[in-house]
């Protein structure tokens, strides 16, 4: 067994690095301890502590969370064209993308948790000791569905990564069923989340065929958009080769997502706002205001603003191979996704409520302590995989058990022309 | 205005079914998990056991126990009158206040059903006061379960309706229309709890279990009629001005975190009384009974008057 130092080896490539690596480190725990004052701040006094009131009475927290799930879906139907289509150029991707995945994963819990009034009765939630109501909620399914979304997540690229680890090449038999287990998972994270919000008549913002949809497309936007500035910034910091290919693999899924988003967009707007009825009152709130309240409209129309141009520049070619610009507009995107899908989808399903009543939301100071501690702690655990990750796949790192002959074998020396595994990233120095 | 009028066959028979497990199992892993986050909470606590006093000791033992106490439908008979016990002493306790905390059942052949006279509501809002006191409502938040709303005469317009008016009433060439919890037949917010801490009840009441809801607001969110209300810091009443009359579905102290509603005061209706707003009604606007009897009030009105619901979905 090679688990121990696997787990030491884990530890001690998580606690190594450069200067800038542990200020990054350094600043990231800074936040999670104000975020975590701020949590304790809202633990003492109660949800009032928050922007949010009978009126809103889901805020920053939620509209972070159905964000994040779209990032953790997308990052793993990235999976998809990597193992299962068996294209070299993209493993190395789908790694950092199964890192992505993790992370929002365990941002969208901390979410949930931080936005629960009694967060130590938690374990109502749990099947036999509690109640779960499913299948008739579409939170309990929510339940279900992120956690074993998360095992999912854990489970593959640890089998991936032990066993290079352990000096064996990972055995596609066991673990590619659960791969297209965890495609189809993706895909059903985001839409049970849509449906949470799309399955309430209450709430007619929410209540469309289209949500669903849009929040794949959304998705399909912003989780590969986020997963090349991740690559970016490891090519730029590390000594790590991530090929061409991949970067324009990404480049490619993020534009056409981001235009079929667009296209929803339109077509919402449209349906709201042709042939306006009462229904499309709270859209009439976020995009033009009602009686004076205008709070959400300056947001989105600088997210609808920032996609629109971040998609019309990755539509042409010069600039979507630049990398500079492939950042840039990557960057952009995300933040315009950022908005349109937290804030500017959850606020306005409340605003104004089912009996006409106006009450806007602006996130109190402890709200914005919690959700940059909880985003903090998305960052950490990304870096530590990622960390971890990296050069364990590249064989860089290997248990100090392994017979010789066996090492000798896999661990290419330094200079030599790697040799090509058709599920094995390739490393250039 | 007619009520939303519950189905004849409640599905609160069902639900109990659904929820009909076998309780030692659940409660024995109740307590290994609640140990657990025990450890927790002991060691926030700060205070040496030592140093407390029998007193303190048996409230915190108390709590303890209703921290890993079930939910109220799975609950015996005997663990029903055990949680009142403890409940009743922590009240005594906390705030000195000596109350009765009922769980009178749904009465058979019973379902209630409320009607509101658009013509005769003045707006006084006697009734939003009487549910104040009565319900055991936080005075801090200003939690109000009822809201009237303030119409201009010729049409039912809610998005310009007014339901914070401050001036003599009734204003000249206004209406008022009063909305609160209407007990939905099928009530959305009952489909969507997460841990089944909400269900309605054989008579037709939508009831919360306030130990149970763990304060997700995804039913705030479902509600059309926005009757739903959260504790964003934990609730105050004067000691004074606490309604020692309870029931644990109804008007006991809620804690902070938690989402509760009008429940047609259910510590009072369950025992043949009307609901306090309708006896504090000045005008007589307000008409309840139960609608399984063919010679009740509600009845008389659902059949002798022209009658709507207000749909908001």
């Amino acid at each position: 067994m090679h688990l121990k130092p696997f787990a030491l080896s884990a530890l001690q490539l998580a606690t190594s690095g450069g200067r800038r690596y542990h200020l990054w480190m350094g600043s990231l725990t800074l936040l999670m301890l104000v975020g975590a004052y701020a949590y304790s701040v809202q633990l003492r006094y109660g949800l009032g502590v928050t922007g949010m009131n009978d009126h809103v009475s889901w805020g920053l927290y939620i509209s972070n969370f159905t964000f994040l799930v779209g990032l953790a879906a997308a990052a793993m139907m990235l999976v998809l064209p990597a193992y299962i289509l068996h294209d070299v150029d993209f493993s190395r991707a789908v790694l950092m993308a199964e890192a992505v995945a993790v992370a929002a994963l365990v941002m969208c819990l901390a979410f949930v948790v931080v936005d629960i009034g009694n967060p130590l009765s938690g374990w109502h939630l749990i099947p036999g000791i509690g109640y779960l109501n499913w299948p008739r909620s579409l939170l309990a399914w929510d339940v279900l569905v992120l956690n074993g979304y998360l095992l999912l997540n854990l489970a593959i690229p640890f089998y991936i990564l032990y066993s290079r680890f352990s000096g064996r090449q990972p055995s596609k038999k066991r673990y590619l069923p659960w791969m297209y287990v965890a495609v189809m998972w993706a895909v059903s994270i985001h839409l049970v989340t849509a449906f949470l919000l799309a399955g309430l008549p209450a709430r007619p913002f929410w209540n469309t065929a289209l949500l669903g949809p849009r929040f794949l497309a959304s998705a399909f936007t912003a989780g590969p958009a986020f997963v090349i500035l991740l690559l970016g910034l490891i090519r730029k910091e590390t000594t790590y080769v991530i090929s061409e290919g991949a970067f324009s693999k990404l480049a490619l899924i993020t534009t056409v997502a981001a235009q079929i988003n667009l296209v929803m967009l339109g077509s919402e707007l449209f349906y709201k706002f042709y042939s306006p009825t009462h229904h499309g009152i709270n859209a009439r709130y976020l995009f033009f205001g009602l009686d004076g309240h205008n709070a959400l409209v300056p947001w989105i129309w600088t997210a609808i603003a920032l996609n629109t141009v971040a998609t019309v520049a990755l539509m042409i070619h010069p600039i979507r191979r630049s990398h500079r610009w492939l950042m840039m507009a990557c960057a952009v995107l995300f933040v315009g996704i950022w908005v349109e899908k937290g804030i500017g989808l959850v606020v306005p399903g409340f605003v104004p409520s089912p009996l006409g009543e106006i009450v806007e939301y602006t996130p109190s100071l402890v709200e914005l302590g919690v959700t940059a501690g909880v985003w903090a702690l998305g960052m950490f655990v990304l870096t530590v995989l990622v960390r971890v990750a990296l050069p364990i796949e590249l064989g860089e790192v290997r248990s100090p058990y392994i017979q010789e002959e066996r090492v000798e074998r896999i661990v290419r020396p330094r200079g030599t022309r790697p040799q090509r595994r058709d599920d094995r990233p390739v490393r250039t120095r | 205005m007619s009520a939303e009028r519950p189905q004849d066959t409640p599905n609160g028979a069902a639900e109990s079914t659904v929820l009909g497990k076998r309780v030692d199992r659940r409660r024995a892993l109740s307590v290994l998990i609640g140990g657990m986050a025990a450890a927790a909470g002991a060691a926030s606590a700060c205070s040496p056991l030592s140093a407390m006093t029998d007193e303190e000791k048996e409230a915190k033992r108390l709590a303890w126990r209703e921290y890993i106490k079930g939910n109220y439908r799975t609950m015996t008979e005997a663990e029903r009158a055990e949680t009142i016990a403890r409940l009743e002493h922590l009240a005594k306790v906390k705030q000195g206040t000596d109350v009765t905390i009922q769980s009178t059942g749904a009465q058979p052949g019973v379902v209630f059903g409320y009607a509101f006279n658009i013509s005769k509501c003045q707006g006084f809002r006697s009734c939003v006061e009487a549910c104040i006191n009565e319900n055991n409502l936080d005075r801090r938040a200003a939690t109000q379960y009822i809201r009237i709303f303030e119409m201009e005469d010729g049409v039912i317009d809610l998005d310009h309706a007014d339901a914070t008016f401050q001036h003599e009433v009734p204003a000249e060439g206004h209406f008022y229309l009063g909305t609160q919890c209407f007990q939905c037949a099928d009530p959305p917010c009952v489909k969507v709890c997460p841990v089944g801490a909400t269900w309605q009840e054989p008579d037709g009441i939508t009831v919360v279990d306030y130990d149970w809801c763990i304060g997700c607001r995804y039913c705030m969110a479902a509600c059309p009629y926005w009757a739903r209300r959260f504790n964003w810091s934990a609730p105050e009443v004067p000691a004074a001005e606490v309604n020692p009359n309870q029931h644990y579905l109804g008007n006991r102290a809620r804690k902070v975190g938690v989402v509760e509603k009008c429940t047609f005061c259910i510590h009072r209706t369950r025992q043949g009384r009307l609901p306090a707003c309708v006896e504090a009604c000045p005008t007589g606007a307000r008409v309840f009974g139960n609608l399984l009897d063919p010679k009740s009030e509600i009845r008389w009105v659902l059949a002798n008057k022209r009658v709507f619901r207000l749909r908001r979905i």
